[in-house]
């Protein structure tokens, strides 16, 4: 999977110029449009209007009057000075679980939501795993008088009951999916088949940065502004750059939103945790990058869960935000040529995070972030006195259903 | 481009379309979900549409088929709790032999990528597969598998929508092969249309354009429909509803007999 050290210093010059995506929609190898033709007017027409307004002054005006007004931004920067003393390392966290209905996905419907008014849609959908970016969608939508549609899956549904009928009082139809898998992928699968149907009046609110171009692109440049946020924040408080900085990576928003403003830095090391579930074995993960191979789905050439057939795998894993076989294509670049370093954390280490997180610094996180914790203790055993930066990408309170069944089942210890 | 030589397994593609539009009809085009709902039935359910319809387009499964309606996706998952891959219709078409119909491999294109677009195209082309339907390739991300059909002188026939704009279509229509798979309506396979005169009118530009025949697919599911189409293209493509037709365990050549009239 690792290009040749010529290929990848290229790559990544290149990266950094600004020159991905290119003019046919790539991250280096990976990326593209790979859609039914039907969808091919709707692409462009989205391409077409990323590139009119997005950069405009006035579109980054009523963006960031957005973010400070309503999502609550900048979130806050927090020294967790206990989990530091316990993993003789400085923790530094970037609180996306306080943005406006609790995690980083808020950053990008609300985005999506003004170029979709822009666009002139005469609705929304969406689709969502956890729940986060169905209420992020619902909420933006609301806010700006869309009606919104949210396709989840009906596992999905179960484990996060609460962001259901968070989603319902906001006032989006949840729409259950019950083919497929019955969890993320089916229902991203179940919001394609809907904008199939009417391309042209319906805006798709895409919540990672995967999908057909320019999804990842759009994706990125609005969740980007987590990682400017915290670097500044790190330089102001710190007066230094991280050693590290860690997220967690699904299909990669707040990670890539995360890593965006410090791939440029040489300095700082860049890791993603992926969900390793409960094992290696093909079907007990959603870790991508670190056991897929090159594929297609949902619109994209990236990594891909999938067996010798090129079917694409169930996968598992005890956050239903991390539980996709795929993993945005700039992700696939950036692994490639070795800039970001890509794990796994399994359900076990993430609970043991939710707990540890919740315990030491009074904050509860989304079984999701906790997967990043993992990868910034296992670091920080390793690099003693360092400096780690984490993302903490939204809070738990959706977890309960999970958690209920998990750290706090009969017989599961108490305290620390 | 080069053309591939007259008797390439294309050219007998197209050819049986107009052969069959000559007639005044529009050709049958009809789709079948390969070991669906057997995989031991597979081969007679192949001969016996082969029988009734002009060309044959044998779907393989996958486990993500986004453009697809419900029927086909339950015809995918089915054919998939099987084990039906690309090696294994592959195997089948090769053991069946010639069926009197040109056959069309319709596929998503992970699974075409994951069994290698050079291979494919040898091994179907020796299978007497005449070329390939893949709804998740845009003509502008096609030119490895295009060159690839190329070489063994199949077709990738491309699709044109409702909602394509003019210049795209021309481009569209231009790099198509075997037939242009005209899609009348947005919106996923296997859901029951009336053909209204803006359709028909679409269908006029198409075929202006296009080199190769034209055929008309989603939604074809009666005979009002085929009869409505009659003189607008050159072919009929018909799914989901036959599908359904070997769901319930019905004769599929009597029921692409009575949509014949």
């Amino acid at each position: 999977m690792n290009a040749a050290p010529d290929e990848s210093r290229q790559l990544l010059a290149d990266l950094i110029a600004g020159r991905f995506p290119d003019a046919r929609g790539r991250f280096g190898p990976y990326g593209g449009r790979y859609v039914p033709e039907t969808l091919i007017p709707a692409l462009e027409g989205l391409a077409r209007g990323v590139e009119e307004h997005l950069h405009t002054p006035q579109f980054q005006q009523d963006f960031k009057q957005q973010l400070q007004s309503w999502v609550g931004r900048p979130t806050a920067l927090t020294f967790a000075a206990r989990l530091s003393q316990r993993w003789g390392a400085r923790v530094w966290l970037k609180r996306e679980d306080l943005a406006h209905t609790g995690a980083h996905k808020i950053n990008n419907a609300i985005g999506q939501g003004l170029l979709a008014q822009r666009l002139g849609a005469r609705r929304v959908v969406a689709e969502t795993g956890a729940g986060q970016h169905g209420v992020a969608s619902a909420a933006a939508c609301a806010r700006l008088g869309l009606p919104c549609v949210v396709y989840m899956g009906a596992v999905d549904m179960e484990r996060q009951a609460p962001n259901v009928g968070r989603m319902r009082l906001l006032g989006a139809q949840v729409v259950p999916v019950t083919s497929g898998d019955r969890t993320l992928r089916a229902a991203i699968d179940e919001a394609l088949r809907d904008w199939v149907a009417d391309p042209l009046g319906t805006y798709y609110m895409l919540g990672s940065a995967l999908g057909p171009h320019p999804y990842p692109y759009l994706v990125r440049e609005l969740q980007a502004v987590i990682g400017r946020e915290a670097r500044a924040q790190m330089l102001a408080a710190h007066g230094a750059l991280p050693d590290v900085l860690i997220a967690c990576v699904g299909g990669g928003s707040n990670a890539i939103g995360a890593f965006h403003a410090f791939v440029p830095d040489p300095s700082v090391e860049i890791i993603g945790v992926e969900a390793g579930g409960r094992g290696t074995a093909l079907g007990d993960n959603a870790a991508t990058i670190v056991g897929g191979r090159p594929g297609v789905l949902h619109g994209a050439y990236s990594l891909l869960l999938q067996d010798n057939d090129g079917q694409v795998q169930e996968t598992h894993s005890v956050s239903a935000g991390l539980d996709y076989p795929g993993v945005g294509p700039e992700h696939a670049l950036l692994a490639r040529v070795g800039r970001v370093r890509y794990e796994s954390a399994t359900d076990t280490e993430a609970l043991s995070a939710v707990r540890e997180l919740s315990e030491c610094e009074g904050i509860l996180p989304a079984l999701e972030s906790a997967h990043a914790l993992v990868g910034a203790q296992r670091w920080a055993r390793s690099h003693p006195g360092g400096t780690v930066l984490v993302c903490l990408s939204g809070r738990g309170d959706k977890d309960m259903p999970t958690l209920q069944e998990t750290l706090l089942a009969d017989g599961a210890r108490e305290g620390a | 481009m080069s053309r591939a030589a007259p008797g390439a397994p294309r050219e007998a593609l197209s050819g049986a379309i107009r052969a069959a539009a000559a007639s005044g009809e529009p050709a049958l085009v009809a789709y079948l979900t390969a070991g669906f709902p057997t995989r031991a039935g597979f081969a007679a359910s192949l001969r016996a549409i082969a029988g009734a319809a002009d060309v044959v387009e044998i779907g393989v499964p996958f486990t993500d088929p986004m453009a697809d309606g419900v029927t086909i996706q339950r015809a995918s998952l089915a054919a998939l709790q099987q084990g039906v891959s690309v090696k294994w219709i592959l195997a089948e078409l090769a053991a069946v032999g010639p069926v009197g119909a040109p056959l069309v491999l319709m596929s998503y294109l992970n699974p075409l990528l994951s069994y290698g677009v050079q291979k494919l195209a040898r091994d179907a082309a020796a299978a007497g597969v005449s070329g390939f339907i893949v709804p998740d390739l845009p003509l502008d991300e096609s030119s490895d598998l295009r060159q690839a059909c190329e070489t063994e002188g199949l077709a990738l026939v491309q699709m044109v929508t409702p909602v394509t704009q003019q210049q795209r279509l021309v481009a569209l229509c231009a790099g198509s092969r075997g037939f242009v798979y005209a899609v009348t309506m947005t919106g996923t396979t296997g859901k029951l249309v009336a053909v209204p005169d803006q359709v028909i009118g679409y269908l006029e530009r198409v075929r202006a354009l296009s080199p190769v025949p034209v055929c008309a697919g989603f939604g074809i599911r009666a005979r009002e429909q085929v009869a409505r189409l009659r003189g607008h293209v050159d072919g009929v493509i018909v799914g989901s509803a036959l599908v359904e037709v070997l769901e319930r365990g019905e004769d599929p050549a009597a029921w692409l007999k009575r949509l014949r009239g």
